[in-house]
């Protein structure tokens, strides 16, 4: 399966080319870029690991590029995500991120089901990810 | 009313009998209003032969203090400190409308309370007799007074935080038919439509526990169907289970049920009356729950351009109220909408300081003192072939609502939703791109739809849906902003 979290998920997976024109935009506004990866993409993983600390000042392109390219080198079957992150009032969050990197078989998620009374089930979604478990 | 039977004699202020309410206090060309004050821009077309100031003092008057005559215990009190003042009357050009400007001092409401506050400002003037139609137009709410409410439950940041969605409208789709489906029919809707893509389904305004389909039971087959989709997409998916209903302990009840069930937004409906929401964010920030208004109802009272509360006015009372999400037009879909008046009802969701801005119907800057922002909803009516213009219109910090659009594809729901979120992902990544997606928006569409079947069906079939109809309510073309 193919996972569908990040800004772009339902485009086909983007060319370095791509990629770079939305590390620009990030530069463009100001926003701190960052590279995270993990082999547990739990829809409820809220931290991948960190690539290095979220680049502040960054505004080389290809400065960018190639801290990304020494992620995919460490990490080529990790699931790897790139983020811009705006610090201004009453944003103070996340403002894309999208994944540029994912392992050629995507093990996915099994659903599992507690059954409890008066027909309630407890849902626990379980990632097939080696790491995971 | 005074304005009527006044001889032009001024009488002594506590003379019995009936005075002038302009004579009364109500009406001070030389207030200057304080920072504290709650302000408010009335819309209002006074009967032949009624002066337009005094009609002005008049509803200052009735939204306050004053009765229809003089009573001696007013001076039981400072009344000049209780008194709203009218302090500015200015006539919309080529009508025989006014707009009046009205301060409160911020005493007169309890606080943390829109039963309250509407009770006094919308309480009694609008049967007015002396008045043709009066229409709440803009309120400014003073810091002092916004900071006395909970605000939204979580607000459009912790909302996409807790959801790990950024950078893109959230989508959504209402379940349709609205009436008539089995628990277990409706929640195979839900299904598709998350697994193809959607982040949100919706319930229906009028979907609260019918014959047809008990609450309990539709919420155990929605959960089944959210669960199935976010184990199958890895990404967190949500159905708005609509939990209004006849009484507080109902409401209640079924919102827990809903929460333990796991759900992360729960849904009401603006006809539940203002405390029962207020009620309602309480619990669901207390519970980690997503809160989803549909402002069900509101076109009684909003739509008409002279009588009535502006939306504007509805979108800063749930701001207040503490809802997180609210329905607050399309501008293309099926639905009244001006795209001025629809940008200002945004502008007031979802910024924190606000200018005054005439143009988009903003009489007054608001600043909300940092309480969280309301994610709007845009629904009814839309389809993926106006992403690039609903992407202009209305930005990224939005649910866009493709019921129909989603629905109705002819291939399938989840080709339906699939169409959905490859335009939506393909306009916003040609925006952060710096390309000039409103006027290329047809060109990149029908680029996508060519690695797209999803797509390209649903650009083929929806392709002449518009709705061009001239708005009813649309803010004035001349116009001062106001100092105050």
């Amino acid at each position: 399966m193919r996972i569908t979290q990040g800004t772009f998920s339902y485009l086909p997976d983007f060319t370095e080319d791509q990629i770079k024109a939305q590390v620009r935009y990030c530069f463009d506004n100001g926003w701190a870029f960052s590279i995270e990866y993990t082999d547990d993409p739990h829809p409820r993983n809220s931290y991948w690991e960190m690539w290095g600390l979220p680049m502040f000042d960054l505004q080389d392109l290809n400065a960018a590029m190639d801290r990304l390219d020494e992620c995919r080198k460490a990490f080529p079957e990790h699931y790897i995500k790139l983020n811009g992150y705006d610090r201004t009032k009453g944003k103070q969050t996340t403002m894309v991120s999208f994944i540029v990197q994912r392992p050629e078989d995507e093990p996915g998620f099994s659903l599992d089901r507690t059954e409890g009374s008066d027909r309630r089930i407890q849902y626990t979604i379980r990632s097939r990810s080696k790491s995971a478990n | 009313m005074a304005g009527n039977n006044s001889s032009g004699k001024k009488k002594s202020r506590w003379a019995a009998g009936i005075t002038p309410y302009a004579e009364m206090g109500y009406y001070d060309a030389d207030y200057d209003p304080k920072p504290t004050d709650i302000l408010c821009a009335f819309r209002l077309v006074p009967q032949a032969g009624v002066d337009p100031i005094e009609a002005a003092a008049a509803v200052a008057g009735e939204s306050s203090t004053a009765t229809w005559t003089v009573v001696w215990t007013d001076r039981l009190t400072p009344y000049e400190h209780y008194q709203a003042k009218c302090y500015r009357v200015d006539p919309v050009p080529g009508t025989d409308q006014y707009i009046a400007y009205i301060a409160y001092d911020i005493d007169l409401f309890e606080e943390g309370s829109i039963a309250n506050l509407t009770s006094s400002i919308i309480g009694n003037v609008f049967g007015f007799k002396a008045l043709k139609s009066l229409r709440l137009e803009d309120m400014r709410i003073p810091p002092h007074y916004a900071k006395t409410f909970q605000g939204p439950a979580h607000g459009i940041v912790m909302e996409r935080e807790y959801l790990n969605k950024f950078g893109r409208p959230l989508l959504g789709a209402t379940v349709k038919p609205k009436l008539g489906l089995s628990a277990r029919n409706y929640g195979r809707v839900v299904y598709e439509a998350l697994h193809g893509g959607l982040d949100f389904t919706k319930d229906d305004e009028n979907i609260n526990s019918q014959p047809f389909m008990r609450w309990r039971d539709r919420f155990l087959f929605c959960m089944e169907a959210v669960n199935r989709a976010t184990a199958a997409s890895g990404e967190i998916k949500g159905h708005y289970l609509n939990v209004t209903a006849g009484t507080m302990e109902e409401m209640y009840e079924r919102a827990e049920f809903a929460k333990d069930l796991g759900t992360v937004i729960v849904m009401i409906d603006l006809t539940i009356g203002y405390t029962a929401i207020q009620s309602m964010a309480k619990w669901a920030r207390r519970n980690s729950v997503i809160l989803h208004l549909h402002r069900a109802g509101h076109g009684t009272y909003t739509r008409q351009k002279t009588h009535g509360v502006n939306f504007r006015v509805i979108a800063k009372w749930m701001r207040l109220a503490g809802v997180d999400h609210i329905h607050a037009g399309t501008v293309v879909g099926k639905l009244e909408g001006d795209p001025n008046a629809i940008r200002g009802y945004y502008t007031t969701l979802r910024s924190n300081k606000i200018d005054a801005d005439l143009s988009q119907g903003l009489y007054f800057e608001q600043d909300w003192a940092s309480l969280p922002a309301v994610m709007p909803v845009a629904s009814g009516g839309i389809h993926a072939g106006q992403m690039h213009q609903l992407l202009h219109l209305l930005g990224e910090d939005v649910v866009l609502q493709f019921g129909g659009g989603t629905i109705g594809h002819p291939d399938g729901i989840a080709q339906g939703a699939t169409a959905n979120r490859v335009a939506t992902e393909v306009i916003i990544q040609a925006r952060n791109e710096g390309r000039d997606y409103l006027n290329e928006g047809p060109e990149i569409l029908n680029k996508a739809a060519r690695w797209s079947p999803e797509l390209r069906k649903a650009l083929d079939i929806w392709k002449d849906v518009s709705y061009d109809f001239e708005s009813t309510d649309v803010p004035d073309a001349v116009g001062t902003v106001t100092v105050a």
